[in-house]
């Protein structure tokens, strides 16, 4: 029981990382219908530029906790800031051109941005990996227990907390963002169609950016927190991190915000079950598996809209 | 001539050409839309209407000849060189299409509100103010949601304000289309072919609106019908087009007599045509009100 409950910690924590960055997924597929899978790399460079605004300030574990949580929002403004303009980069100069051409062109653009990130990073970072001591530690005992194994103590640490709280305030921020602005309502006509939507005087290209925009802070919050809860990254992380969160977006159903924040959920738990009650070195395949499955029974996800076609 | 539509037009084509390779599909076109007038473009199937709303809304920019839009302060634009989203922003002129282009997803009340995305954007700061909801965005948007109410009111269907707009049947749809176009705030509205498919009622009450619109808000509406009857009925001023080129232009009494007329729709000889062309159109109109929805409407 307490094993489970410290792996449903884990699982959570991981879910809502994923789920961050399906968000920018699912966001960017809805409006112009493709997949932008320079966004894993999008995550990797917010966690990178996270790392170099902690050591350019010079953050480290001793200073008091108000301290630093005031600098990480500092280091988390600096990061959505700097990932946004990359992304929203990309997007000018990788798929704005190709808008109106043929549905793969994006997409193989969509490749060739990532790999071009990655390679940015590695030659600008090198491709060491980068790990740094944790900032945050402490938390909280959920459960302590004495068996005749030993002490066994069910902990949440402040990262875990911290991780879960705004991830749950994001959701919260984007869905009253998309149900209930001016903005939101500009997204979703986009989303259904695009020329009648600037015929109501709406500037498409610019929604379109806002968008990208949009999904890029959310990805560097996802950058900055795995930093703060892995300790270690590399210019690689991008890659499996997107496939990843990707899948979190296809099994939620793409399309759909809550869905993308539910697959990722869905596969940070597989994941870290998995990993604690099987064998650790298959729970990428549990998860690829899960999403075959689900695919199988329901084609549109999980809170996707099914595709009527009205004739 | 002291016609409305010379005297004040609030758009103005003058000369243009739309060529596709080698296809010329309109050939130096040239009419005025008056300020406060209904003016129908009529003409065969393939003459070119829908090409020239194509050009009025930035989908073509024409090969040549210039679309001046003129606003009553003294205002012109050139439309061939807007984007289309700064044509309804600036311009000010707003369209609808022969198919249905709702946002089949979202409740009849946001397709309207979201036609005022303009007004409701610099109200909330772009969206930051929305977000930490200032009382100026809350009041924006509260005019917005009154604007689309008096809309709804008028086309009946505040019953169905928070439906999805896919779900209303198909005259709600048009009459919602026509709606939201005005939320936009046109000055001139185009509407293509909005009587097709309804049955006599329904093109009826469009008739009505059409004229209500015309009368409260002020403002010229230019539309491309093929149901004579809404044609005769209505408008103030038809322009007649065959194979991309004018034809005729004048009022709906003139152009109905008009040989060059007659000639396309029916072709027959010059001679023969005027009264053959007004037995024949009085008889359509009568056909009109008599028949059964299925066969009225577009062809």
């Amino acid at each position: 029981m307490e094993y489970f409950l410290e792996q449903l910690i884990n699982g959570i924590t991981l879910g809502s990382i994923y789920g961050l960055i399906a968000i920018g997924y699912t966001m960017v597929y809805g409006i112009i219908g493709m997949i932008n899978f320079a966004h894993g790399d999008i995550f990797m460079i917010g966690a990178m530029i996270s790392l170099i605004a902690i050591l350019a300030i010079g953050l480290t574990a001793s200073a008091s906790f108000a301290l630093l949580l005031l600098a990480l929002i500092l280091v988390l403004a600096i990061a959505m800031i700097l990932a946004s303009a990359f992304n929203w980069t990309v997007e000018r100069v990788a798929y704005k051109p190709l808008r109106g051409s043929f549905r793969l062109a994006p997409l193989i653009s969509a490749i060739g941005m990532s790999i071009v990130l990655q390679e940015f990073a590695r030659i600008a970072q090198g491709g060491r990996p980068k790990p740094m001591q944790p900032l945050l530690s402490g938390g909280f005992e959920l459960m302590h227990r004495t068996t005749e194994a030993g002490e066994f103590i069910v902990r949440i640490s402040t990262i875990q907390i911290i991780i879960i709280v705004t991830t749950l305030a994001l959701m919260a921020l984007f869905t009253a963002l998309i149900t209930r602005t001016s903005l939101g309502r500009a997204q979703r006509s986009c989303e259904q169609d695009m020329k009648m939507a600037s015929l109501l005087g709406i500037d498409v290209n610019k929604t379109i950016s806002i968008t990208f925009i949009m999904g890029a802070s959310l990805a560097a919050v996802a950058g900055l927190m795995f930093f703060l809860r892995y300790g270690v990254i590399d210019f690689y992380i991008g890659f499996l991190a997107g496939v990843k969160a990707f899948t979190a977006a296809v099994l939620g159903g793409i399309g759909s915000i809550p869905g993308a924040m539910l697959g990722g959920l869905v596969i940070g738990l597989i994941e870290v079950f998995w990993s604690a009650y099987f064998s650790v070195e298959y729970k990428d395949v549990a998860a690829f598996a899960m999403l075959a499955v689900v695919l199988i029974f329901l084609p549109q996800g999980l809170l996707g809209k099914p595709e009527v076609e009205k004739v | 001539m002291a016609n409305t539509w010379q005297a004040d037009p609030v758009l103005s084509v003058e000369h243009i050409t739309m060529r596709f390779g080698g296809l010329v599909a309109i050939d130096d076109l040239s009419f005025n839309v008056g300020r406060n007038d209904i003016t129908a473009l009529i003409g065969p199937n393939g003459a070119g209407k829908t090409t020239v709303f194509n050009c009025l809304t930035g989908f073509y920019k024409p090969t040549e000849g210039m679309i001046v839009m003129r606003h009553e302060d003294g205002k012109n634009f050139i439309l061939e060189r807007m984007d289309d989203f700064r044509i309804s922003q600036f311009a000010k002129v707003a369209r609808t299409f022969q198919n249905i282009r709702l946002f089949a997803g979202m409740t009849v009340l946001e397709n309207l509100v979201v036609a005022q995305h303009n007004t409701l954007m610099k109200a909330s700061g772009y969206t930051v103010a929305g977000i930490l909801g200032s009382r100026a965005y809350k009041r924006a948007e509260k005019e917005a949601v009154d604007k689309a109410t008096y809309w709804l009111e008028k086309i009946h269907l505040i019953d169905r304000a928070d439906d999805p707009a896919g779900d209303l049947p198909y005259g709600a749809q048009r009459r919602l289309e026509i709606a939201r176009a005005m939320c936009t705030e046109p000055k001139l509205l185009c509407l293509d072919e909005p009587a097709a498919g309804l049955n006599p009622r329904e093109s009826d009450d469009l008739n009505k609106l059409l004229l209500s619109i015309r009368e409260d808000q002020g403002i010229g509406i230019l539309l491309i019908e093929h149901d004579m009857k809404v044609v005769m009925e209505i408008s103030d001023h038809v322009v007649v087009l065959d194979y991309g080129q004018k034809i005729a232009d004048g009022t709906p009494a003139e152009v109905k007599i008009d040989p060059a007329v007659i000639r396309a729709y029916l072709g027959v000889d010059e001679e023969e045509a005027p009264p053959i062309a007004e037995k024949l159109i009085t008889e359509a109109i009568a056909r009109a009100e008599n028949e059964p929805p299925a066969q009225q409407g577009g062809r």
